[in-house]
């Protein structure tokens, strides 16, 4: 991707007589970005859509005032950063947006780290010109974590816009203020760019796009993240610190497998408690976009942990006579590694039921498509695939990234998507106009690939047996339709100058029944969807899309078919243009599915890791023996993108490690970190030092954080792939595992500022019908759980989430993620 | 610049100017009579004189030159830097701090630790604040940085105690609440200087 940009597209330009390179098609503002030059900008987010909010961004481009965050640049253009107009224009700017803007630095949690702050300093606004009478704006609650404050709000719209283009949400929207009007006078004596910003900003405030005081979002927090003022912030770290007193802790998001790049921000607990506490989070927000979980749930350490000698040596026991370690996803790679080590000297069996189906399945897929790895990552989705498809993840819940990356591409690259999912989700149609989605039968994963084949394959490579599959789906069918007719008719009227009769033709257009003969595509109408609709709109879908990616979740890893659902997507890897990402489920599940041999079921004496045992280690601080969570550990974790990120510990442990048990039981080095350079380099790790890693991005965005994993191809013939078996699809009521969006597991349930319970969550209406509790019966067990409405979810099937180890709801499922079940009201 | 001043290692004669004190006695009989020449030339008789003076004021004047410390204690200027006092509000009485924490961050001994949180009235409130006058060294950067004239230098100078590092409290520096009327308006460090009117430019006001 990178070299083709390297060479085709770069074109040259001089910002201030210097020259540069930039890519063609790009903002301004992104290739001085991109370039460390710098030019005034509040309300532009690199990633994003440009607002037009601030106007402060403007430049001269080969003689002409433009924005920069929205024109684009061109070969040899000549761009002037200041110019004594513009300058003017700025610190008009400047001064309007300090009209009335609450004189309250000393207690703002933003100041320091303020954007109006910094650029009323930068363009030495020591004195107002402007004035108008001020509206009052009420301080409110948005939700349980967003707290805006309207007086602060400079309505750049940067939070409306990252909720929108990025998150998928759009929770958030100006709405009117009620604002004076502004003096006419202004209009002539104010420079022009000021004044429309400033007319624009007297009429707006920011509210919930739903009507009510309330947003109705996945609170993710990334509005406030970007807020450049203190208007939007957390609710609980509202007034607790200062930005400056804060140290931040380079680390990487420890729930979900997207390994968002985050700063822990740490200071002392209070005057007679020293130790450092974590205060929030924060996170580069041009490059990477948090979910809430990676945002909110951060104050999940073990406190409580001491070096126990009694419990270091009955763990050692234990180890000693232990038959399987039961461990999850929440587990950096080193500690997976001498999870290895200890299966390879020990002989102990490593069961890890999060991460089995999805090891298995990436096996399959390397057997049938020649990929170690799947072929692209989300960055590279956003930055220029056009076409997404998303195949067995509940996208909301499962995988903020994808979702991030999936809403991107319909905002930002004009782009387009089908959804296939068995739950319905009123969210995803939201995020562009031209999605389709498909909620199909459980079970039919199958046939969405086929679909997927028969509209993106390329049929001249496709095997006979599948193509002819695909056809037995098509069927002619005679249809009646309604047909515009347009006939000519010929009149005679009088031309009343002449008084005589002219032939006078004329147009009429008549509705003309007419039977035609239609292939009908009954795949569309078995996967959900309108076959008489479809092909239309597909046609719309397809106009000008020229990169195409196919998003895999967990749902198909669980399959009963997972090997035929690996060699369809190899299939369809190979016979069309379409890129694959992949989602692991959870945290670093990607890490354990490389380093570790899993077993597929435990026996015997188990050791459990954060999980059910017979002894238990856990970093929650209730088993056997403490050990670190991931705030309080340093080691690497491999994300969604391929990559093997670097972490750090931002609070204090006091406790036994993992390597500390490793040391006594095998040859282990001092420290958990002397693991990383020994991560298994036949698996696409690198032998590197862990604090040779790099931890930044570029000023252009560039991820340079940690490694990527190296991936091998090998050229492979084409599966041999199996029809749809549909005697597997479910009927009846089901249950579906799946985590309410900010909830991955204990830690996040642990943390304070994350609230949603560990329940059923239903569509409304089914929720209705199950009343407030019901008993969920399945084949190997029962579990009782509080019914939760879920507003966005559509449809019958319920969703049991599946956070707490202890509850073992994994056990219940068995090896799916879907299971037919009764529901007993209670 | 140069660099011949940082060659000229003749460290201490470089610059510096000798003063005329005369020549100092040499031979015994020199000593002797300075001695002499000191000891009866009447100026010893000028001193007691004065002395004399002051007593007789004392005694019948009842004009003392002295002061009972440490029942009494000279007034001492505004500037001075003793330990720190928090003022109020005139009016309302409420804590003129607004936990803004600059004081905290300009501290160059660091020895200012504050907790501020989100009380009930939507605004800042300082939960506990402390100075360690063990560490304090008394610069004044923390009144001076006050933009509320909230944190100020008071007029307690005794700061021997039993261990060096006392610590005190908010309340123990905040002017207590019935004896706001005897509260003083601090003139020292960061206090608003007479002109300061003139200094700024007024923004403009709508209403």
């Amino acid at each position: 991707m990178s070299e083709l940009e390297t060479i085709d597209n770069m074109i040259s330009i001089t910002i201030d007589g210097t020259e540069f390179k930039a890519k063609e098609g790009e903002y301004i503002l992104n290739a001085a970005r991109a370039n460390n030059v710098f030019i005034p900008a509040i309300c532009y987010l690199t990633r994003c859509s440009p607002t037009l909010a601030c106007r402060i961004c403007l430049v001269e481009a080969d003689g002409k005032q433009v924005y920069a965050c929205n024109a684009k640049v061109k070969d040899g253009m000549n761009i002037t950063v200041d110019t004594p107009n513009i300058l003017e224009e700025r610190r008009a700017i400047m001064e309007v947006y300090d009209v009335n803007h609450p004189l309250q630095c000393g207690v703002c949690d933003k100041s320091g780290e303020c954007e109006l702050q910094n650029y009323t300093l930068h363009l030495g606004v020591d004195s107002q010109s402007y004035m108008i009478p001020d509206t009052k704006r009420e301080t409110a609650n948005w939700s349980s974590v967003l707290h805006y404050d309207a007086g602060l709000c400079i309505v750049c719209e940067r939070c409306t816009t990252v909720c929108k283009d990025m998150i998928g949400d759009a929770a958030i929207k100006t709405v009117k203020r009620g604002g004076e009007a502004l003096d006419k006078g202004f209009k002539d004596s104010m420079p022009k760019d000021a004044y429309s910003m400033w007319n624009k900003l007297q009429k707006s405030i920011i509210a919930p796009s739903n009507g009510t005081g309330e947003t109705n979002c996945s609170d993710c927090g990334e509005c406030a993240a970007v807020c450049p003022v203190g208007a939007l912030v957390s609710r609980d770290f509202v007034y607790s610190s200062n930005a400056w007193d804060l140290k931040r802790v380079p680390a990487v998001s420890a729930h979900s497998s997207d390994g968002f790049q985050i700063y822990y921000e740490v200071k002392p607990t209070s005057i007679e408690d020293r130790t450092e506490k974590i205060y929030r989070v924060t996170n580069e927000w041009n490059y990477v976009s948090l979910d809430g979980s990676a945002r909110f749930a951060y104050d999940f350490q073990n406190t409580t942990a001491t070096k126990d000698e009694k419990a270091f040596n009955s763990a050692i026991e234990a180890f000693k006579k232990a038959d399987t370690i039961r461990f999850n996803s929440m587990i950096t790679n080193e500690e997976a590694l001498m999870l290895q080590t200890l299966k390879e000297k020990m002989g102990v069996k490593l069961y890890n039921p999060e991460v089995k189906a999805f090891q298995t399945f990436l096996n399959y897929y390397e057997a049938s498509s020649g990929n170690s790895l799947w072929t692209t990552d989300t960055d590279s989705i956003m930055k220029k695939s056009d076409f997404v498809i998303s195949i067995g993840s509940a996208l909301r819940n499962d995988s903020p990234g994808m979702k991030y990356a999936f809403n991107n591409v319909q905002k930002l690259n004009k782009g387009a998507g089908l959804y296939f999912h068995p739950v319905g989700d009123t969210l995803i149609p939201t995020f562009g106009k031209n999605i389709e989605s498909f909620n199909h039968k459980v079970g039919l994963e199958e046939l969405a690939l086929y679909l997927v084949l028969d509209l993106f394959a390329d049929k001249d490579k496709l095997p006979e047996d599948v193509k002819s599959y695909i056809d037995s789906f098509k069927k002619s069918e005679k249809q009646t339709i309604q047909e515009k007719l347009v006939k000519t008719v010929k009149e005679m009227v009088l031309n009343e100058e002449s008084g005589e009769e002219e032939e006078v033709s004329k147009k009429v257009t008549e509705m003309v029944e007419k039977e035609v003969t239609v292939t009908v595509n009954t795949l569309v109408d078995i996967l959900g969807g309108d076959s008489s609709k479809f092909d239309a709109t597909f046609e719309k879908m397809m106009k000008k899309k020229e990169s195409f990616v196919m998003m895999l979740g967990e749902d198909l890893y669980y399959h009963n078919k997972a090997e035929n659902i690996a060699k369809l997507v190899a299939l369809v890897e190979a016979t069309c243009n379409i890129d694959i990402v992949m989602t692991p489920p959870k945290s670093n599940a990607l890490g354990v599915a490389l380093i570790c041999e899993l077993d597929d079921e435990q026996s015997g004496y188990t050791i459990g890791y954060n999980e059910n045992g017979d002894f238990r280690l856990s970093a929650l601080g209730n088993g056997d023996i403490d050990m670190p969570a991931m705030n309080q550990q340093e080691g690497t974790l491999t994300s969604m993108n391929k990559r093997v990120l670097p972490t750090n510990a931002a609070v204090d442990y006091n406790g036994y490690e993992l390597n500390d048990l490793m040391k006594e039981l095998i040859d282990a080095p001092e420290l958990t970190i002397d693991w990383t350079q020994k991560l298994p380099t036949d698996r696409g790790f690198k032998s590197v030092a862990f604090d040779d890693l790099p931890n930044s991005f570029e000023n252009d965005g560039t991820d340079n954080r940690g490694y990527i994993l190296e991936t091998s191809n090998v050229d492979t013939e084409l599966p041999k792939v199996e029809k749809c078996d549909e005697s597997s699809v479910l009927d009846g009521e089901i249950a579906y595992r799946c985590n309410p969006a900010r909830q991955f597991n204990d830690f996040t349930d642990k943390s304070h500022e994350i609230f949603e319970p560990f329940a059923l969550y239903a569509s409304k209406d089914k929720a209705e019908s199950l009343g407030e509790k019901v008993e969920v019966i399945f084949d190997n067990g029962t579990i009782t759980l509080d019914v939760i409405a879920d507003e966005k979810m559509t449809g019958d099937i319920v969703k049991v989430a599946d956070f707490k180890a202890l509850e073992g709801v994994y056990d219940l499922f068995g090896g799916s993620r879907y299971k037919t079940v009764t529901l007993r009201k209670v | 610049m140069s660099l011949e001043q940082f060659k000229n290692r003749n460290v201490g004669v470089q610059s510096y100017k000798t003063l005329d004190v005369g020549t100092p006695p040499k031979t015994g009989m020199e000593k002797f009579t300075q001695v002499v020449k000191r000891s009866v030339k009447g100026e010893l008789f000028v001193g007691l004189g004065v002395v004399m003076k002051r007593m007789l004021e004392a005694l019948f004047k009842n004009d003392m030159h002295t002061v009972k410390y440490p029942f009494e204690k000279m007034p001492i200027s505004p500037r001075y830097r003793a330990i720190h006092e928090m003022l109020r509000l005139l009016e309302s009485g409420n804590y003129r701090c607004i936990g803004c924490g600059l004081c905290e961050k300009i501290c160059i001994s660091n020895c200012i630790s504050m907790e501020t949180r989100y009380d009930e009235n939507q605004r800042k409130e300082v939960s506990e604040y402390t100075i360690n006058f063990g560490r304090c060294i008394f610069c004044g950067y923390c009144a001076e940085v006050c933009p509320e004239l909230a944190i100020v230098h008071g007029q307690r100078y005794e700061t021997a105690s039993e261990q060096r590092a006392g610590f005190s409290l908010f309340e123990d520096m905040l002017t207590p609440i019935d004896q706001l009327n005897l509260q003083q308006e601090f003139d020292g460090f960061g206090a608003v200087s007479p002109n300061a009117d003139d200094n700024i430019k007024q923004t403009p006001l709508a209403y």
